[in-house]
């Protein structure tokens, strides 16, 4: 065992200090309350070219998705509690910023993180008009988006496992 | 030692080798003599004659979106293999140099702190052995499409050695802030994956590893950093992890709102169901395999609980109608793979086996149908029903 001092010790010899901004530079988190985004603006109109030039190619036409699993990005909205439910960014994702986020870290898929801030709110705003969550003309920004109220915000609990009785 | 000296010993130990070559290669006539050239290798290969592989698949035509299978019903032990652990990626395995990879934690600390390898290195450390499951193991058992196979049934479960460093450590030298309860880990993959964990299982039992079964992790298990949460889902557990950010909120990302939450019936999905169940499977003998006539036999597997550790394992020679207990192999480690063994005898009738795991809190591995009542067939992870199957007249053994 290592003691408290001996630990102290250790760890002033290791561990930099990091200044806030080589922080922003890599922070990509988005948080629900729109903490985290970036300064900047979109329209669906803006997005519907962008997204036919840049995301069309995998999620088809107006993001219906294609086959071998690049998924459905439009739809399923009220399928959730039937037999046969399709989870989409506009039936399943409770918060809008989730949108901006996974779009900004993550796709491109071959070229991810190389959209500008405008560009993602556009494609973003494209992909929520496409879903009848907000209108065509409607601007996202760091301050709308956060208020975009998802149709499945309130669709999820805690998890409530275990299904039995034990001793915890 | 001179050059003169130095000569002498090669020019003795190519003598040997002169002689050990003279002897024909690749038959096995004499015990002592060595019967190939493949000695002497510096990071050794296993014989020729062992085929065993993961059942890999890409999902789509972007290469990287995948998944690999532990062949659980030809492996032994409890340990896997880095080679054969199982893999599922949402954007590659990234290339990176160590040397140029450090991990920074930020955000509700007082100290926003940037970690090297080699600093990181340099703190006390830990090794453990625990499993990694992947929550979707098992989704196909309960879609209905039960797999043919332990790999295809329950392959994303893995067991290893973990070495690295507490999490506790580092987060109390970066001293979170009232209010801080989450932390959202992020991997430097392309896809830069990220979870929101809850603080208290950082401060609990979270590693961040560096090391899998003695050696530096394998690049496909998040080479040369990862965080590792002991019972977790596998997700949760960032590969190639680069960044922590400290919060008062999860980040509700896209791996924990639209993937990895369980839609029950009533359209409502359970989220953060971190926990793996605890489940298990016959991996001898099981599907693909067959007995060679009826006799004494005996029947093995994994266990494994996300909760601590495996209590007690049963198996079941009628389909599941009575049970009896199994043996465990020492040591029995919380949150680690378990091997049971038990002896039967097999008359030649059809016969379905069956196992099923009961954990230190008292929970009972449950059926399928169980699952299904509590939340429905569309909740797709996290599933960890009885696994049946059926040894045939023939011998030879199926899923059910
Ligand atoms: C080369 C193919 C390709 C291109 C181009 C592409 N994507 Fe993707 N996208 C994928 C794949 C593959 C996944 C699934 C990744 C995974 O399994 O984690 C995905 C996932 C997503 C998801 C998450 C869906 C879900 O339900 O989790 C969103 C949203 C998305 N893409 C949006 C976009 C947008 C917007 C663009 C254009 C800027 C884009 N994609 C361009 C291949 C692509």
């Amino acid at each position: 065992m290592f003691s408290t001092l001996m630990l102290a010790a250790m760890l002033a010899q290791s561990g930099k200090p990091v200044s806030a901004e080589e922080i922003r530079a890599i922070d990509l988190t988005v948080f629900p309350n729109g903490s985290g985004l970036p300064r900047g603006k979109g329209t669906a109109v803006r997005g519907a070219a962008l997204y036919k030039e840049k995301c069309a190619e995998c999620h088809n036409e107006k993001g219906e998705g294609r086959e071998q699993q690049y998924p459905r990005l439009v739809g399923g909205i009220g399928s959730l509690a039937t037999a046969e439910p399709v989870k989409t960014v506009g039936s399943y994702w409770p918060h809008a910023t989730t949108v901006f986020d996974y779009i900004r870290r993550a796709m491109p898929y071959e070229t991810p993180r190389s959209l500008s801030a405008d560009e993602v709110y556009s494609i973003t705003a494209v992909l929520l008009y496409w879903n009848g969550i907000i209108g065509e003309n409607d601007e996202l920004n760091e301050k709308t988006l956060p208020r975009v109220k998802m149709p499945n915000r309130e669709g999820f609990v805690p998890d409530s496992r275990p299904h039995q009785k034990t001793k915890r | 030692m001179s050059i003169r000296e130095r000569r002498r010993w090669l020019a003795l130990a190519a003598s040997f080798a002169v002689s050990a070559c003279s002897r024909k290669p690749g038959t096995n006539e004499g015990a002592a003599k060595p019967a190939s050239t493949l000695t002497m290798r510096p990071y050794g290969e296993r014989s020729p004659y062992e085929k065993v592989q993961r059942d890999a698949r890409e999902s789509t035509k972007s290469v990287g979106v995948g998944s690999s299978r532990t062949p659980l019903h030809e492996l032994e032990g409890t340990i896997t293999p880095s080679a054969l652990h199982f893999e599922r990626h949402h954007a590659g395995v990234p290339v990176i140099d160590p040397a140029a990879h450090s991990l920074v934690i930020h955000g509700l600390v007082r100290k926003a702190l940037r970690f090297s390898l080699a600093e990181l290195k340099r703190l006390p450390s830990v090794s453990r052995l625990h499993f990694i499951e992947c929550s979707g193991n098992g989704g196909g058992e309960l879609a209905g499409s039960a797999g043919a196979d332990a790999s295809r049934s329950h392959g994303l479960l893995s067991n290893s050695e973990w070495t690295g460093v507490r999490l506790k450590i580092l987060l109390e030298a970066a001293g979170p802030e009232a209010g801080a309860k989450w932390m959202i880990a992020e991997g430097a993959d392309a896809c830069r994956m990220a979870r929101s964990i809850p603080l208290t299982k950082a401060l609990d039992d979270a590693l961040i590893a560096y090391g899998q079964n003695g050696e530096a992790l394998r690049p496909e298990q998040g080479y040369p950093l990862r965080l590792l949460l002991p019972g977790w889902e596998g997700n949760a557990s960032i590969k190639w992890l680069h960044r922590l950010h400290i919060a008062a909120e999860p980040a509700m990302g896209n791996q924990e709102t639209a993937h990895y939450t369980d839609l029950h019936p009533t359209g409502k999905a359970s989220i953060f169901t971190f926990e793996m169940e605890a489940n298990s499977v016959i991996t001898r003998p099981s599907g693909s395999q067959k007995l060679a006539g009826p006799g004494a036999y005996e029947i093995t597997g994994l266990a494994w609980s996300g909760r601590g550790k495996v209590a007690r394992v049963e198996v079941s020679l009628d389909g599941g109608e009575s049970w009896q207990a199994a043996s465990l192999d020492e040591p029995v480690l919380a949150k680690a793979a378990t091997r049971f063994r038990y002896a039967f005898k097999w008359s030649g009738a059809p016969t379905v086996i069956a196992s099923r795991c009961i954990d230190e809190t008292g929970y009972v591995q449950p059926a399928r149908e169980e699952i299904i009542a509590a939340r429905g067939p569309n909740s797709t992870y996290h599933y960890n029903g009885i696994k049946r199957w059926m040894i045939k007249q023939d011998g030879s053994v199926t899923h059910v």
